[in-house]
C-alpha cells in the first residue's frame, strides 16, 4: 500500500469505559497485525480523568480531557515517528463540531471546524504532525452498519461523563433535525465549508512553542500545561490540608 | 406470533444485559410500532432514556431481517412470525 499503519491508543484513565474498550483495540491488534502503542494520562500527566472529575467536579471534563488527549496523540506520534495523525472523525461527529463552535461563538476554531487536514500549514515554520480525518463525509450510521454486516468487534458504550457534555445536547438537537431534515449533517458541513474567514483584522492568536513542555501552543505556556497547573495545585491543597 | 430482538451497540443494558430476547405476541399481526412499544415496557425503567424518549430514541439503528428498516414502512412495518428486529444504537463514544 505504501504506508505504514499503526494504532495508537490513549488510555485516559475512566473506570468502565476505556478499560474495556481497551481490550477490543489489543483484539484489533491481532486481528490486523498492527503495531499498538498505549499511552495513559495517568504516566503522561499523572492524572487520570476519574481524578480529574474527582477534583473538578462534573463539570468542563470534556475540556480537560479532549486538550489532554491532544497532546497524548502528538506525543505518542512523535515516540512512534509517524508522519501523520490520523483520527476516526465522522461526519457527525463534524456537524457537532461546526454546531457547537457556532453556539459558542468561537469565531477561531469556526472555519476550521470541519478541515479534512488541519496542522499541514507549516505555522512559523514549526514543525507540526498533520492530523487527517479520512471519515469526514462518512455517516456513523454507515459506519454501524459496516461493522454489523462484517461483524466487526468495536466497543460501544458512551463516556460516562458524557451525559453532561454539551456535545451531547448538539447530537440530539441535530439527531431531531434529521428526522425532519434528513440531510442536515452534510448540509452543516456543507455550510462550514462555505463559511467565509474570519476577518484579517481580527487577532489571530499567533503559534508558538510552550515554554514548559516545547509542543505547539498558541500562547506561551499551552492549554494542557495551563490545565495541569491548575490541577497540581488543588493537590497540592489538599495534601496541606491533609497534613495541618 | 414469536419475534425475536437483538441488541447492540450498548442497548443491552437497558434489557437486563440480555444481547437478545424473544416477544410472545397474541395477535396475528404485529407492527415494528408494537414491538416498540412492548420493549418499552419491559426496559430498565432507568436506563429508558437511552432507548425511548417521546419516540424510539433518534440515532437508533432498526433492522428487520438485518434490512436497514428504513427500506420498508419502518413503524408501520408488518412482521412475520420468527423475524429477528436488531436495535443498534449509534450514539457512542466521548
Amino acid at each position: 500500500m505504501g504506508c505504514h499503519l499503526y494504532l495508537l491508543s490513549i488510555d485516559e484513565g475512566i473506570k468502565g469505559y476505556r478499560d474495556d474498550s481497551l481490550e477490543t483495540v489489543k483484539q484489533n491488534q491481532i486481528t490486523y497485525d498492527l503495531d499498538l502503542k498505549i499511552l495513559s494520562y495517568k504516566e503522561l500527566f499523572n492524572w487520570s480523568m476519574d481524578e480529574v472529575v474527582a477534583q473538578i467536579g462534573l463539570n468542563n471534563n470534556c475540556t480537560y480531557c479532549g486538550v489532554f488527549r491532544r497532546q497524548a496523540l502528538d506525543r505518542g506520534a512523535i515516540q512512534l515517528g509517524v508522519d501523520k495523525i490520523i483520527t476516526g472523525h465522522n461526519a457527525d461527529d463534524m456537524a457537532e463540531t461546526f454546531l457547537m463552535n457556532l453556539l459558542r461563538g468561537d469565531i477561531f476554531r469556526l472555519p476550521k471546524s470541519t478541515a479534512i487536514i488541519t496542522g499541514d500549514d507549516g505555522d512559523n515554520g514549526i514543525a507540526t504532525l498533520p492530523r487527517c480525518k479520512p471519515f469526514k463525509y462518512t455517516y456513523e450510521k454507515e459506519i454501524v452498519m459496516y461493522a454489523h454486516y462484517k461483524k466487526l468487534i468495536y466497543f460501544s458504550t458512551e463516556c460516562t461523563y458524557s451525559p453532561n457534555a454539551f456535545r451531547g445536547h448538539v447530537r440530539e438537537l441535530i439527531k431531531n433535525l434529521e428526522a425532519i431534515r434528513p440531510s442536515a449533517v452534510i448540509d452543516l458541513i456543507h455550510s462550514c465549508e462555505q463559511l467565509d474567514a474570519p476577518n484579517q483584522n481580527q487577532k489571530i492568536p499567533q503559534k508558538q512553542l510552550c515554554q514548559k513542555c516545547n509542543l505547539l501552543s498558541s500562547n506561551k505556556i499551552c492549554k494542557a500545561c495551563t490545565l495541569l497547573e491548575s490541577l497540581n495545585q488543588g493537590r497540592a491543597k489538599q495534601i496541606l490540608q491533609i497534613q495541618e | 406470533m414469536k419475534v425475536i430482538v437483538d441488541f447492540g451497540g450498548g442497548l443491552d443494558v437497558c434489557f437486563e444485559n440480555k444481547k437478545e430476547i424473544t416477544l410472545e405476541f397474541e395477535e396475528q399481526q404485529i407492527k415494528m410500532a408494537d414491538v416498540i412499544l412492548k420493549l418499552k415496557t419491559i426496559c430498565n425503567p432507568k436506563k429508558l432514556d437511552f432507548f425511548y424518549t417521546q419516540q424510539l430514541r433518534p440515532g437508533i439503528l432498526v433492522l428487520i431481517n438485518d434490512a436497514d428498516w428504513e427500506l420498508e414502512d419502518k413503524e408501520e412495518a408488518q412482521l412475520q412470525h420468527n423475524d429477528r428486529v436488531s436495535f443498534i444504537s449509534t450514539l457512542h463514544g466521548g
